[in-house]
């Protein structure tokens, strides 16, 4: 299955670990079915691998549309239930007034600036600061 | 006045999520070329996501044509979804938010309307659906909301 010229195959979404935390990075077009399995990736990975939080970064996806905004609603709920975190991460302006007039405000939702931020939230929240490679201390 | 003249741009087939795909593509591209604005297109490509999705799922598949408009002091992009699948018997119960026949969250329709300037549904119950949208790149004098 692929896209085709154009589309990147919107297929598969890579799941990192990194200390505690699940990032996954979104990027360009997502289908529908791949979202769906992200959710499910993203519980299994949680309960595999003792995830306290998921950061979704959202900086390189164009298009929220209310099928994506309910698949993000339903990772935070899920996530929820199994003792983690979700904190989705650099939404784009352009994306972000859309959702609004769409009437998708995402209430539940916890949200950051950049992945860094979401990082930042989620390792501060428990504990794992020095367990994250690479961050910076008070940056 | 000026008479609204359009070229067919594409005509897309909707019977898949990957299809959906395309066609967000196909609006994006077209959206650009037009001269839309970074949310004007983010607004018009969110809104054909909703109703290419609509003719899917709850028209069981359709295409979607779209048409470049120029009324000779901006120019436009039409899009037309097509469907044969059951109608809306209540269009104005369906364009309410919240309100869905299926597990969604009903704001597809309602939602799509707010991101255009131009919207109209042309349904027949047994018989299907047709959406029609029209989006001006910015600096077009947009038509006011009516009241309906
Ligand atoms: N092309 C169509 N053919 C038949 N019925 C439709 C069509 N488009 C919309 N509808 C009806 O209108 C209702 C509202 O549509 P809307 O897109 O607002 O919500 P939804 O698709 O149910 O959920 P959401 O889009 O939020 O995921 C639908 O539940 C469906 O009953
Ligand atoms: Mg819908």
């Amino acid at each position: 299955m692929t896209g085709g010229p154009g589309i990147p195959d919107g297929t598969h979404v890579p799941v990192l670990m990194l200390g505690d935390v699940l990032l996954v990075t979104l990027q360009g077009e997502l289908h529908d079915k791949a979202a769906e399995q992200l959710q499910q990736d993203i519980a299994a990975a949680i309960t595999d691998r003792s995830a306290r939080g998921v950061v979704i970064d959202v900086s390189g996806v164009e298009i929220v549309d209310s099928f994506l905004g309910r698949v993000f609603a339903e990772i935070a709920a899920s996530t929820r239930l199994l003792a983690a975190e979700t904190v989705v991460a650099g939404m784009r302006p352009a994306v972000a007034i859309t959702l609004v007039e769409l009437g998708l405000t995402l209430p539940g939702l916890r949200t950051a600036l950049d992945a860094d931020e979401a990082l930042r939230m989620l390792t501060r929240a428990s504990g794992y600061l020095s367990h994250v490679p690479g961050r910076r201390e008070n940056a | 006045m000026t008479e609204t003249s359009g070229r067919l741009a594409a005509c897309l087939p909707i019977r898949s999520d990957m299809d959906l795909a395309w066609v967000r593509q196909h609006v994006r591209q077209a959206a650009a070329e037009i001269g839309f604005g970074l949310v004007e297109q983010t607004k018009l490509i969110t809104a054909a996501s909703e109703l290419a999705r609509n003719t899917l799922v709850h028209g069981g598949g359709g295409q979607v044509e779209s048409v470049v408009l120029d009324n000779g002091r901006a120019r436009g992009l039409r899009l037309t979804f097509t469907d044969a699948g059951p109608g809306i018997a209540d269009v104005e119960r369906a364009l309410t938010d919240g309100y869905t026949s299926g597990g969604g969250l009903g704001l597809g329709l309602g939602g799509a309307r707010r991101l255009v300037h131009e919207f109209s549904i042309d349904t027949r119950p047994g018989h299907g659906t047709c959406v029609t949208v029209v989006c001006w790149a910015a600096g077009a004098p947009r038509p006011r909301k009516e009241a309906r």
